[in-house]
């Protein structure tokens, strides 16, 4: 054994022994301005662009889709991070809808997304490199990874050349992988590649074991047994059989026995060998940084990708808003709570959409009517919306108009405390000044069902209070309550109410619309209900 | 090998779910009375014939193929018996012996090699029977399966599997052929059968590049051991996979054969039983589409000849070329028990079973369905009217043209007036679907509706009160009547809702076992 270990290459990034001995000639590439996905001309870390907020994201259930977006992604705490940074300049957000526009071509995506699992398998495989003790099964390790690597690379190049690419971003990645698949550097790496996996794919060797003695042999066209088995007992085949083969995982790991019949396999193969070893030398850091970045970056937009593909397949649209930071006309079509929308989504059941609009000197949505309506679901659309338009994301909806506002306030009731009523109110204004001092006339408030604790005296005069301050502020406002009153507070106040299907649990629905508050009777037969009238059976029963 | 003893050319779906109806069939025409005189309390043989029964077959010739099996079985029971006994021993046998629950390919190989030595006893057994019995059966199903065992299983055969199965106990080491996998390990490790790779003399004088190295592990070296015999379980676990195959492929047969044999020898206790009873029984005559066709004379509703101690009076109908049969009459009339009479028959008829009957003629139907009225439904959320229309809405999702559907007072749970008009709206539908249905109703409305606009195509039967003012049972052609009978049979019952105590404790039961007295003349008193 001690042989196998003596003669290892060290495969360590940076650390090349035998470098100098395969250089090629042209081997060392200019200094390349850094291409990113997030930001144009971003600087050397694109996370660190605009600013970071998670104050309301449990009030808005944006924990919710950013841990299930993030929790699948290598690195869940930097797609976490830019899906809670709100960029502060419109041109960002362009250049993030243009990534995403792109992506709309689904041989593309399917491509981009091919080509991100490959990278990150390249990269695992990397990593097991080192964890492993024998020297052969360490270079096959590494010959596979950089054959994985290869093949993105190249069909990745295939499908960018090709794609119809919009995108600032993608534009000069494009342009970047061109040049760099005909480098020296990059063909030499396939070119051994693949010579070395067809050579070793071609070993076939035969072991027989008798006792504790191993013979290790080439193999010689001797016929398989198993064959002859089946042939015999083929007369009594029913149907499909069961599968008896034991799964047997092979890799990484490798026991001493094995690693000896390697040793013999190689001296067997002598050529095919040495050929590896000089292969690890001259290869031994061949992942390009701009392409690991642009990997990295992908992610972002991958994972938020996978998360509305079933909304997208169970008729949600989603759409690129007009983000201004300039009007507070805006307005949102057919838009929907992205958290809910997952889950209902997920139980099968339907998802009702609404819309909102703002015109001329309206700033304020008071959302009223009756419990279990869709008041709140409507406030944590409203920030939903705002916020992921800030990340340069695609909002659901048909179409949308947003603000492209300096800082989103949230303040939703706190369900703890209900003991001591005085602490809580107490608790309730000092969080509503402190929202109502930090906030400009380009900033977005949320309330919900404040001043529920206390009574309708109270609530309607610190209600009107505060409404006072929020219209003078200027700001964009949900605010979510009981208290009819404040939805007629002046022009810039609109009244919006929930509407309750009463008929079937499963389509209740959380429609919420301008006007009071209109109750729906249906009075459906019972026969019609079960679609057993004749008309109905007639469509039903296809003759 | 297969025994094809359920159709000519293919096996029986044993795995198949049940119609969705199923639990519907069973409970409304009582089937279960004539599968538990199936089983016999065995309850394998109450699966099969369950799953038998409920698949109706649509294609006469694939019924007749099942009647002159069993006709053949009927001749030769004794024989019929024992084949199914050594199929259920050899699954018996097989339960004994120790399964593949192994993730070691040598300990899956040795176990398949036990099960394989054990089933060929078995085979041997099936093979003396079809030298001995052949002959004395004619059907084209049992003739095949005979041919089939001394074809399949000659003595050649026999001598061939005794050498492999030897074969595969080897124990003087193994040849086990591989390649390099990604990270350059051992993969695709594959048993050969013999060994040509000896070294030359000019490989051992240096001539030629060295083609063998060998290295033997150390005594004492327990993890290398281990690493070997590893090595040897993944070298068989192709041979393992092929020999644990072919022993699971003889005992599907087996199972197979058991599965099969199980429905006649399932006929065969329901057929001893029906003797003991006194009753005769026909096989019927099978019609296909487009003839309908619904004739038959002395049908009597086997599941009540079963349970009843009586001779139980049959019914005579020509129905053929009417799509709308419509029961009315005195209450406890019969009519339920004509209904599942019908039903029953039907069902047995498109299974390749006999029927209690002097002669049953009718089209295969696509499938038969029932919607009976519930008098038990104590679950309900919703209101009865509710519950019978979302029952009737889970049938429309099943059923097609060409079917059979048995209403027995459906849409009562309402006014008449909405009842009658609910139930048109529901028959009239099913009747332009070119649908088959028996409706029985005490709702006149109902009735005179089709007997004014259906009258050509629809058959009015009633059930008549004798003279005395005793239900008969027999129905006879006639229209119906504006007026139903309970008063009567109320009041013939002795009145016994106007005090507990004149209440005689055998109609406090269920409504069947009321109408069962009635049927036979057992009047209370």
């Amino acid at each position: 054994m001690a042989d196998g270990t003596t003669r290892v290459p060290d495969l360590h990034p940076g650390n090349q022994p035998g470098h100098a001995a395969g250089e090629p000639a042209s081997a060392s590439p200019a200094p390349r301005r850094f291409i990113s996905l997030l930001a144009d001309g971003a600087p050397e870390r694109a996370d660190l662009y605009g600013r970071e907020d998670r104050s309301f994201a449990a009030d808005l259930n944006l924990d919710q889709f950013v841990g299930k977006i993030a929790g699948v992604q290598e690195e869940p705490a930097f797609i976490a991070s830019l899906l809670y940074t709100q960029l502060d300049d419109v041109d960002t957000v362009h250049y993030r809808h243009e990534v995403f526009r792109d992506l709309e071509d689904l041989p593309l995506l399917g491509q981009m997304q091919e080509f991100a699992e490959l990278m990150h398998q390249v990269r695992s495989h990397l990593a097991q490199v080192h964890k492993m003790q024998y020297q052969y099964q360490r270079e096959g390790w590494f010959l596979d990874a950089a054959s994985m690597y290869c093949k993105a690379v190249q069909s990745l190049v295939d499908a960018l050349g090709n794609a119809p690419l919009g995108s600032r971003a993608l534009c000069a990645f494009r342009a970047f992988l061109a040049s760099y698949v005909v480098s020296a550097e990059f063909e030499l790496l396939i070119a051994d590649t693949r010579d070395r996996k067809d050579a070793l794919a071609q070993i076939r060797y035969c072991t027989r074991i008798r006792g504790l003695r191993v013979d290790v042999s080439r193999y010689e066209d001797q016929a398989d047994y198993s064959v002859e088995v089946l042939e015999t007992f083929d007369r009594f085949k029913q149907g499909d059989a069961k599968d008896y083969r034991v799964k047997y995982r092979g890799w990484p790991g490798m026991n001493h026995v094995a690693a000896q019949i390697l040793e013999l396999v190689a001296r067997l193969f002598p050529d095919e060998f040495q050929a590896l070893d000089e292969y690890c030398r001259r290869h031994a850091e061949f992942f390009d940084e701009q392409i690991r970045r642009v990997e990295r970056e992908l992610s972002f937009y991958l994972g938020y990708l996978d998360y509305i593909r079933p909304l997208s397949a169970a008729g949600l649209s989603f759409c690129y808003p007009d983000v201004t930071a300039k009007s507070k006309a805006i307005f949102a079509v057919d838009t929907f709570d992205l958290a809910l929308a997952k889950k209902l989504v997920s139980e099968g059941k339907p998802i009702v959409r609404n819309d909102f609009q703002l015109e001329g000197p309206e700033r304020i949505f008071v959302v009223s009517g009756p419990n279990q309506g869709g008041k709140t679901t409507f406030a944590r659309m409203f920030g939903q919306l705002h916020h992921l338009a800030s990340t340069g994301c695609p909002v659901p909806g048909n179409a949308a108009r947003l603000l492209l506002f300096d800082r989103l306030f949230v303040h939703f009731e706190r369900k703890e405390d209900l003991a001591n009523m005085r602490g809580k109110l107490e608790d309730d204004l000092v969080r509503i000044r402190a929202i109502l001092q930090a906030a400009t006339s380009n900033s977005i408030v949320i309330m919900n069902e404040i001043f529920t604790s206390t009574t309708l005296r109270d609530a309607r005069f610190l209600g009107e209070k505060v409404m006072e301050k929020i219209i003078q502020l200027d700001v964009l406002c949900v605010y979510v309550t009981f208290v009819d009153e404040l939805a007629s507070l002046g022009d810039s106040v609109v009244s919006m109410v929930s509407t309750v299907v009463p008929e079937n649990p499963v389509e209740r629905t959380y429609k919420v619309v301008r006007g009071p508050a209109d109750g729906l009777a249906f009075a459906l037969s019972i026969a019609e209900k079960h679609n057993v009238t004749y008309q109905r059976l007639r469509k039903r029963i296809i003759v | 090998m297969k025994a094809f003893l359920l159709y000519k050319d293919q096996d029986f779906d044993f795995g198949a779910e049940l119609p969705p109806n199923h639990k519907d069939l069973i409970q409304d025409l009582e089937m279960g009375n004539v599968l538990e005189s199936m089983a016999l309390g065995d309850k394998f043989l109450f699966e099969v014939s369950t799953k038998v029964a409920l698949a109706s077959l649509r294609d006469p010739e694939a019924i007749l193929y099942r009647q002159r099996i069993l006709v053949d079985c009927i001749a030769e029971p004794e024989i019929v018996r024992e084949m199914y006994a050594i199929a259920v021993g050899a699954l018996e046998d097989k339960r004994g012996i120790w399964a593949y629950s192994s993730q070691i390919p040598s300990s899956i190989l040795s176990g398949a090699v036990n099960q394989l030595e054990a089933a060929v006893v078995r085979l041997k057994q099936l093979r003396r029977i079809a030298d001995d019995h052949a002959e004395r059966f004619h059907s084209a199903g049992l003739t095949t399966l005979f041919r089939t065992l001394q074809r399949e299983l000659d003595d050649e055969y026999f001598r061939t599997i005794s050498f492999h199965l030897k074969q595969l106990r080897f124990r003087d080491g193994q040849l086990i052929s591989a390649q390099l996998d990604r990270d350059n390990s051992g993969i695709d490790f594959v048993l050969r059968s013999s060994d040509r790779g000896k070294r030359g003399w000019k490989e051992r004088l240096g001539m030629v590049p060295r083609s063998s190295y060998s290295f033997t592990i150390a005594p004492r070296d327990d993890a290398g051991a281990n690493a070997l015999s590893d090595l040897t379980s993944r070298g068989v676990n192709l041979v393992a996979n092929a020999a644990a195959q072919s022993a699971d492929h003889i005992w599907s047969y087996f199972i197979m054969l058991r599965g099969e044999l199980g429905f006649y020898v399932s006929c065969l206790n329901l057929w001893d039983r029906l003797v003991a009873k006194g009753e005769t029984v026909s096989y019927p005559e099978p019609r296909s589409w487009p003839q309908r066709v619904m004739s038959f004379t002395g049908l009597r509703d086997m599941s009540l000849a079963l349970r009843s101690e009586r001779q139980v009076v049959g019914n005579d109908v020509d129905a053929s070329g009417q799509s709308l049969v419509i029961i009315t009459g005195a209450n406890s009339g019969g009519k339920s028990t004509f209904l599942r009479s019908v039903g029953l028959a039907q069902l047995m008829t498109q299974c390749g079973m006999f029927v209690t009957a002097d002669a049953y003629r009718a089209s295969v139907f696509d499938g038969v369905f029932t919607h009976f009225i519930r008098e038990e439904d104590a679950s309900m959320t919703s209101g009865r009217l509710d519950e019978e229309l979302s029952r009737m809405s889970t049938i429309a999702d099943e059923i097609r043209p060409h079917c059979l559907m048995l209403f027995n007072e459906s849409f009562a749970a309402t006014n008449e007036r909405e009842g009658s008009e609910i139930g048109r709206q529901v028959v009239s539908a099913l009747l332009d679907a070119e649908i088959t249905v028996f409706f029985v109703t005490h709702q006149f409305d109902f009735a005179d509706g089709f007997h004014r606009q259906r009258a050509d195509s629809t058959l009015f039967l009633r059930a008549e009160r004798r003279s005395e003012g005793q239900a008969s049972y027999k129905l006879a052609v006639a229209e119906p009547l504006p007026t139903s009978f309970g008063e009567d049979i109320y009041y013939q019952l002795g009145g016994w809702l106007d005090s507990d105590s004149d209440r005689p404790a055998a109609l406090s039961a269920t409504t069947s076992a009321s109408e069962e007295r009635l049927a036979h003349g057992l009047d209370a008193r």
